[in-house]
Order: C-alpha cells, then structure tokens, then sequence
C-alpha cells in the first residue's frame, strides 16, 4: 500500500511533467480563448497541481480514473477495452519464450561449447539485439505476405472466432516470444550450469542415483529458483504492453493506449495506463514472492 | 586383513585445466586399502587429499579433469568403468563422505528425500520401508529425533548434523569402502566417538575398508592401521601408524609432527592438537618443483639429488612386513633431527629395526 501510494505521486508528477498542453492538442489550431478557459476548468486543468492529485486520488480510490480529454470516454472503459488484448499477447508471448528458452538453455548448459550451445548463444543474441520492428515485419513479409498463411494484423476476441484469434496471435507472439525468450534463456543456461556445479550435485551422484535423477532433483529443481524471478520480470515488461508490436500489427493493447495518451497529453488516460502497470508489477512481484516460497524451503517460516 | 585387498590404488594421476594452466593435483598416488583395514590420509591442505579420492569415484567435474591410473574396487577398475556399473557401485560398492557439510546437501529437498532416494537407488524397499531405514541410519549417527529430521531441510540443521546426515547417506547401502573426507572435524567429541564406533562396527560386520581423511592425529592414533602423509601430490610416506607418528622419516612429515608431544604420552588435558604447521607454503599445483616436491621448503635438503630428482617411495627398514614403511626422500639415513625447526626431540636416530613392526 505505502509502495501504491508512492507509485501514484510519481505516476502522477510524471505525466504532468510531460511538456505540451493537453486542452491546446484536444482543441486544435483554431479556437477561442473561451473555449480555452471552460474546456481547462471542466478538466480541472485550471487547479493547483496539489489539488489535481488529491482531486485524482480520491477519485482513483473509488475506482473511478477520470474521463479522456480526448474521447470523452472514461479510463477505465478504455483499459478494460485493450485489456484482454494485451493480456492475451503477455501470456502468449511468455509460453512462447518459455518453451523456446527452457530445452535451449538447460542444453547449453549440459553440453558447453558445444554446437548447440554455440546455436543458442547466436540465437540469443540475435534475438536481444535484431529490432522488434524489424522481426515484425519480416515475419509479415513472408507469412502473411508471400505465403499468404496469416493475416497480417489485428485482434479478435477468442469467444467470436477463435481460429481468427489463433492465427492473428501466433506473429506477435513470436515476436515478443522471441525476444523475451533470449533473455531467459541465457538465465536458465547459466542457473542450470551453476545448479549442475553445486557441491550436492556430487552428492547426489556419489549415492549411485541415475542421472537422469540427478538431473531433475539436484540440478533442474534448483535452477527452478532464478527462472520464476526472470520469467516474473519478463512478463510483467510484456504486461506493460509492447509498443512496436502492437503498432505493427495493429494490436490493440495498452502499449498502444499508453503511447496515444502520451501523444494527445491525455493526463487521466496515462496516468491510468501507467497506474495500472505498476499494479501489475507489483501483483507479480507478489506471485514471484508466493511462488518462491512454495519452491525453496529456506524461504518459509 | 587377509584376501583380496578392497581397494587397489595404482599410479593415480589427476590433471585439472585450470585458468592458469594445467594443475598436476595428483602425481602417482599409489596405495591398498585391505579389508577391514582404515588408511588415514594427512596432509596440509591442498595436498590433493579430496581430489584424489573423488577421482576415484568419477566425481570430479568432468572436461575439467584427466585421471589415469588404476583403481580396483574388489578387483574391478573404477576408473576404467562403464558408466551404468560405476552407478550400481557408487554407494553399495563405495560410500563416501564429503568435507564440507553446509553444502553438499540440497538445501531445497528434506533430508528424509535425500537419505531415502539412496537408499531406494540400490533396493527395492518401497517409500514406507526406506523411510524407516533412513530413521533407522540417523538414529545411528547420533541424531536426536530422527523421524522429525526426516521432514526437515538441511537449513534448518547445524553443521553437525548435517554432517552426520551425509555420514548416514554412506553408510546407507553398508559400503564396501567408506571414503571419509574430514567427516567428524564438525562434530564434538563424544559425537566424534559415537561415529568412529558405528564405522568400527560396520568393519567388523562387513570388513569394510576405510580411507579416513583427517587433521586430527588424535583421530589418526585411534582408528587408524595405516598413515599415509601426502604432500604435493604424492605420497611422501606411509606405514603403520606407530611406524609414521612414531618414527617420521621424510622431513616433512617430521615437520607436520614436530610441534607435537610425545604422542605415547597424552597430553595432560587430553587433547591431541592438530598437525603443526610447517613454515613456507606448499607448491602450487601447476608448477611443481623438478625434483622432491618438498624441496623448496626442505629444512634438511641433504642430497645433491634433492632439487633434480624425485625421490622415489623406498621401504625404510625391513620388506618383508605386511605393511612396509615407506617414505620418498634422499636422506633417509641421516641424523638430522636438529634441523627442523620447531622439533621438540631428536629425530633420526632411528635403527634400521626402527621401521619394523
Ligand atoms: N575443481 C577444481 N578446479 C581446479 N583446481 C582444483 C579443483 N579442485 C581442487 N583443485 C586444486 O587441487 C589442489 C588439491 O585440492 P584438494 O581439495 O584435493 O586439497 P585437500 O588436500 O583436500 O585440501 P583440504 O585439506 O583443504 O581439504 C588444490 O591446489 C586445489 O586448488
Ligand atoms: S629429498 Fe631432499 S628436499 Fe626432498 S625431503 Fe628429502 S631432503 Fe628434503
Ligand atoms: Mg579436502
């Protein structure tokens, strides 16, 4: 709750210091000073800063985030309009990262310097360094340019059509899979390796147990610990809705909400959007805490 | 001590890569261990006393390690050894302790899971069943509350017991060869003895050899058939116990004994103090001096072959006894007691009958 409070001062202090005007952008070239005036007192614009916060808060609490300068609408229908698109991407993406990072890193790890480690060492880096963009728009190009398998963007919602949900899914995901997923998987290479060197690995193997035994209890069972705090943190960046994707294949997520709102100087919009982002960092945070607590007994009481 | 001996080391050798080049750790290590029969190892550390027992079990970290010799266990090469059999062997054929207890549990399995999964390697006892053997083992090792134990994780445990865990992991499968490296430094004396007793039994049981790395002399003078000082590396001299803290020959295991009392007479408190600590350091593994590892820190250096050449390991004394004493220096027939600093009597003066037991 303190880290809340915290968080919603410097959300708050932050999308005011954007500079720009937001009633000059919502009106346009032309208007009057009037229409000036009423527009800034209607959105309360004309109050002190400190007033303007408290005035947020209070009505955050309440659960209410205030209405876009821009479309009249309010925050929360926006955000609850991108939500299952972007949290459809997120968990798409890090299944996708997961099972791409999970067998190559533990391989690398089990057979350094070996071909495959050398594969997955170039396919990391690779995928940590290629722009997203670019990824993207390759994989248009062919898939849904000269192969003609997949449609080249957009979302629909999985209850109306979910082959249709399934095909536009499957590039983005690869995408931001892709990326995430080099991450993670130079992780589980080097926490498999240092599982693997641990002095009860030899234990382990000194008590005449199969290897495949070992394997699993002594050395993946012990690298599960740095892969939940990786994948934690990886999925709450996709969480915070990933900009260049979305925008390439028109995907309507809150990366794109977010990145509109700062471009209109839509205040209640962004401060939402950049609200709720750290209410879902911190909602993963908690997971990851709950869930090392399950796996690593040094942890509980 | 009749029959076929349980372990047969030949010309062991291990290399290690290391960052600054290759480490000669282990340099012709060559010793029997019979039945029944306890060899205690003593050496500073980073003598190469772990490493050269873990090469023994293929428990060094593989590319890293070059081990070459022979070493039978009941007459089959480990070092030669397919791997599936060294599986059937780690264990039942040898059990093995390990130095550091803080680490070589897995701190996120219960000690029940881990004594139980050994036991389970090598049996076919169900879940119920190996449980109440794992019960049964650390109640043997001297821990209070063994059930509750079972359930518990290796934090939640002092050094001392986890130590005795480990101990009860090798004992479990009544090995033929128990490998004990420092395995009771963490424990107090009267646990100490209550260890010692159970390994005691398991030898009269079952003839189990021991190799009993250690510190302690007083461990060495209690439970120990035979000594073996290694330096560098090599064995620089073994024999009896009473031939080896009796009758030292090689200057340097006159120097690890020299700041001790007489040990026929305990000491007035009754405790053994540890080896002494003999000046300069050893050598470092990746660049061994050309001739007698010890020279660069020999207070005798008495040969002109002493930088040049290697001593080899000669029986001092008679041959023609079960267990020569040997010792690998080119001067074992000089009196040169004096010399070394730190010694508190004469040395040297020993007969050729000196050695005999
Ligand atoms: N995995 C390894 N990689 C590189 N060098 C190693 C490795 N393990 C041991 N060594 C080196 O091998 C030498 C012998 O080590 P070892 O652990 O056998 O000594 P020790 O006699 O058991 O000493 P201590 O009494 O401290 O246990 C040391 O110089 C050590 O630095
Ligand atoms: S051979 Fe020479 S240098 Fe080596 S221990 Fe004997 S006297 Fe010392
Ligand atoms: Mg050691």
């Amino acid at each position: 709750m303190v880290v809340l409070a915290g968080v919603s001062v410097i959300v708050f202090g932050l999308v005011h210091l954007v500079p720009g005007d937001p009633v000059r952008l919502a009106l346009g070239t032309r208007f009057s000073q009037d229409t000036y005036d009423a527009l800034r007192e209607r959105s309360g614009l004309d109050q002190p800063l400190v007033t303007q916060f408290f005035d947020w808060l209070g009505r955050a609490l309440s659960g209410d985030l205030g209405v876009s300068f821009r479309s009249g609408d309010t925050v929360t229908s926006l955000i609850a309009e991108r939500l299952p698109a972007t949290l459809t991407l997120a968990f798409a993406s890090i299944l996708v990262a997961l099972v791409i990072a999970v067998p190559l890193g533990t391989i690398s790890a089990l057979r350094p310097r070996s071909i495959i480690d050398r594969f997955a060492t170039l396919i990391s880096q690779f995928g940590i360094s290629v722009p997203e963009f670019w990824m993207a728009i390759v994989l248009i190009l062919v898939f849904a340019g000269t192969l003609g398998w997949l449609p080249s963007g957009g979302y629909v919602p999985l209850s109306e059509d979910p082959l249709g949900w399934l095909e536009r899914l499957v590039m983005p995901a690869v995408v931001t899979g892709v990326v995430s997923g080099s991450v993670i998987t130079r992780f589980v290479r080097s926490s498999v390796l240092e599982a693997l060197g641990a002095d009860h690995v030899r234990t382990a193997r000194a008590k005449g147990l199969p290897e495949r035994q070992v394997f699993t209890w002594h050395v993946l069972r012990n690298a599960l610990l740095p892969l939940v705090t990786v994948t934690g943190v990886q999925l709450a960046y996709l969480l915070s809705g990933v900009v260049v994707v979305e925008i390439v294949f028109s995907w309507p997520g809150l990366g794109q909400l977010a990145l509109q709102s700062v471009q209109a100087r839509d205040y209640p919009v962004l401060q939402g959007a950049i609200l709720l982002f750290a209410i879902v960092f911190l909602v993963i945070n908690l997971v990851v805490d709950l869930l090392y607590t399950a796996i690593d007994p040094r942890i509980r009481r | 001590m009749s029959g076929q001996p349980v372990l047969e080391v030949e010309d062991l050798r291990v290399r290690l890569r290391t960052p600054r080049g290759p480490a000669d750790v282990v340099n012709g290590l060559s010793y029997t261990v019979g039945a029944g029969e306890t060899v205690a190892v003593v050496g500073e550390s980073g003598s190469g006393k772990s490493v050269s027992v873990l090469a023994l079990l293929g428990l060094l970290p593989s590319g890293v390690a070059t081990v070459t010799g022979s070493a039978r266990l009941q007459g089959e090469d480990l070092l030669t050894m397919r791997p599936d059999r060294l599986r059937q062997v780690r264990g039942p054929g040898a059990g093995m302790v390990f130095q550091d207890p803080m680490t070589s549990l897995n701190p996120v399995l219960t000690i029940g899971r881990q004594v139980v999964e050994g036991i389970r390697a090598h049996s076919d006892l169900d879940k119920a069943a190996a449980r109440r053997r794992a019960a049964e083992l650390l109640a043997e090792v001297g821990l209070p509350d063994p059930e509750g134990t079972l359930d518990r994780y290796p934090h939640e445990l002092s050094g001392g017991m986890r130590q005795r865990v480990i101990i009860a992991i090798a004992l479990s499968n009544s090995p033929a060869l128990l490998i004990a490296d420092e395995a009771t430094t963490a424990l107090d004396v009267t646990v100490q003895a209550q260890i010692i007793d159970l390994v005691e039994k398991l030898q009269a049981e079952r003839g189990t050899g021991v190799i009993w790395i250690t510190h302690d002399l007083g461990v060495v003078a209690g439970i120990a058939d035979r000594v073996l000082v290694m330096y560098g590396g090599r064995c620089v001299e073994d024999g009896t116990v009473d031939d080896v803290l009796e009758n030292p020959v090689h200057p340097y295991t006159r120097g690890l004994l020299g700041a001790l009392p007489d040990l026929a007479q305990p000491a007035v408190d009754g405790v053994v103090p540890d080896l002494a600590t003999v000046p300069g350091v050893p050598p470092a593994p990746t660049d061994l001096p050309k001739g007698c590892v010890f020279w660069p820190r020999c207070p005798v250096r008495g040969d002109a072959r002493c930088e040049t050449e290697q001593p080899p390991l000669t029986v001092i004394g008679s041959a023609d006894v079960v267990l020569p004493h040997r010792a690998a220096t080119w001067c074992t027939e000089r009196t040169f007691g004096a010399e070394s600093p730190g010694v508190g009597r004469t040395f040297g003066a020993e007969s050729p009958e000196g050695g005999l037991r």
